[in-house]
């Protein structure tokens, strides 16, 4: 049975529950119920139509929680009324479900949490195991996120800006445990592109595609970081960079540029060059230029000075460098780069270890520990 | 959603406000405060932020490889050791203002005469697994 496939229906069941009616915490926990169901049943015995076997068991689970709690009275005029299912499309649930994971009242690790569960259908024990946490911890911070979206209602209308971030979130920060929070997050954006035609959400599934397709590169067997230009750019997944170039050109040409589209934009340069010496920088700097009209973030004017250090040299690098706060992170890592580049080895090799010393991870840190070391090892002995 | 731990130290930790030693206050005092920490252990657990919380024992012994085929070698404890760690919180949360704020609640458990310590606790941030977006 595909895992993935079962788990995608989970947001259009849901949004049937919820379209009939159902409170949407209980509703959730009654189609997670029918998910486990399906996993012990569908391999000896599977459904022809899988998601009205879902609707109906998960409606069956919801009926049978409700019963047994206050709600009675509420059930017995929801099963008077014998549902409809309404105009609504599954495709339409679905997006509304994505707005109501990802509600502005919800804190981003509790959007993250919920969009997991209720849209992704993981279970609590899996996210909780993703992200570190104690399972009793994951749960009570999901059922927290389901009583603050729970005076929501589910047709109001969301921001799209607000769900691209959490699905960001997603991609960009998972740990490594049993379930593959970037491929989830690929998925989920997939998902959402087909409810929603809307380029920003194009802009990320290409920018997710682009970066995915370097995973097997990016670390060396020993679990240490390759950095992008030492990369064996054999090993980069071109089917996954020819979709995320197509997704992305298609979305450039509605002319409507958002950040995660820019961002993609310059993955889709690096994934264009054969060599990482014949990246065209150039180009590169014009999208940091756009990035940071775009957002104005001093994280993207870091990216820019690397990429103007790349094309007209350190010295204009470090010149773009100088405007930003000594405070920010990993500037004095990209100061130490330029520094070796202008042949300051002393002064890189200080900095390297500084940065080494403010590294927010381990295999970065590892990293330019060692690029301190290589330095120092050149300029002589102890 | 960033990892902290909170560090609380037997020895080692610039001087709190109610700096009186444990075994000075009311035993009521004493039920107070390990009700406090129980409290704020299981408010953390509700709002999902909860992922371990540990004490340890004053005295341990420091220990070293001393060569193939040897047994290793045990010292201490050191009277001089200066940081003498007494147990440890650690958080699961959205960022570091929430993580400064709890530590500051953890910081406000009752000691002598029922009033808040003012307990200096340090707080360390985790690392964490590289971003999947480099540049």
């Amino acid at each position: 049975m595909n895992e993935a496939l079962l788990r995608g229906l989970t947001p259009s069941v849901l949004g049937v529950l919820v379209r009939r009616g159902a409170d949407f915490a209980v509703a959730e926990d009654a189609v997670q119920d029918a998910l486990v169901e399906a996993v012990r049943v569908w391999p000896a015995d599977p459904p022809r139509d899988a998601k009205g076997w879902l609707v109906t068991v998960a409606w069956r689970k919801f009926l049978d929680a409700t019963r047994s709690d206050t709600a009675r009275r509420r059930r017995e005029d929801l099963v008077d009324e014998e549902p409809a299912p309404g105009p609504a499309s599954a495709v339409d649930d679905t997006l509304q479900l994505y707005f109501l994971c990802a509600h502005p009242s919800l804190t981003p690790s509790s959007a993250v949490a919920l969009t997991l569960r209720a849209v992704g259908g993981l279970t609590t024990r899996q996210i909780a195991q993703a992200y570190l946490v104690p399972e009793a911890t994951m749960a009570q911070r999901i059922s927290r996120a389901k009583r603050t979206v729970s005076g929501v209602r589910f047709d109001q209308p969301g921001d799209v800006a607000t769900v691209l971030r959490v699905l960001y979130l997603v991609f960009n920060e998972g740990y490594s445990g049993d379930v593959d929070l970037s491929a989830e997050a690929i998925r989920l954006t997939r998902q959402l592109a087909a409810a929603i035609d809307h380029p920003e959400v194009a802009g990320l599934l290409a920018l997710m595609l682009l970066h995915h397709a370097r995973r097997a590169a990016r670390t060396a067997p020993d679990g240490s970081l390759v950095p992008l230009a030492e990369q064996d750019r054999g090993r980069w997944d071109t089917a996954s960079i020819a979709e995320g170039v197509e997704v992305l050109q298609t979305a450039l040409a509605r002319d409507r540029l958002g950040e995660y589209q820019a961002q993609a934009a310059v993955a889709a340069l690096h994934a264009d060059a054969p060599t990482a010496e014949e990246t065209d920088w150039v180009q590169i700097v014009e999208w940091y230029d756009e990035l940071a009209r775009l957002t104005d973030s001093p994280v993207v004017r870091l990216n820019r000075a690397v990429a103007v250090g790349q094309a007209d040299g350190p010295r204009a690098g470090l010149a773009a460098l100088a405007a930003l706060d000594g405070s920010l992170p990993r500037r004095t890592a990209v100061e130490a780069w330029l520094r070796e580049r202008d042949g300051d080895l002393g002064t890189a090799a200080r900095l390297y270890a500084e940065a080494a010393g403010k590294a927010p991870n381990l295999a970065e840190r590892d990293h330019l520990t060692r690029q301190a070391a290589r330095l120092n090892a050149r300029r002589g002995p102890r | 959603m960033a990892k902290y731990l909170l560090l609380k130290h037997y020895r080692g930790a610039p001087a709190a406000v109610n700096d009186v030693p444990m075994d000075r206050w009311a035993p009521e005092e004493i039920t107070a405060h390990i009700q406090y920490m129980k409290d704020f252990a299981a408010r953390l657990e509700e709002t999902g932020e909860f992922v371990d919380g540990q004490a340890l024992a004053p005295e341990g012994t420091w220990v070293r490889y001393d060569g193939e085929g040897r047994p290793p070698v045990t010292d201490g404890p050191f009277a001089e050791t200066k940081d003498l760690i007494a147990g440890w919180m650690v958080i699961d949360v959205d960022g570091y203002e929430r993580a400064v704020e709890l530590a500051g609640e953890l910081s406000a458990a009752p000691g002598a005469g029922g009033k808040p310590i003012h307990e200096w606790l340090e707080l360390r941030p985790f690392l964490t697994e590289p971003p999947t977006i480099t540049e």
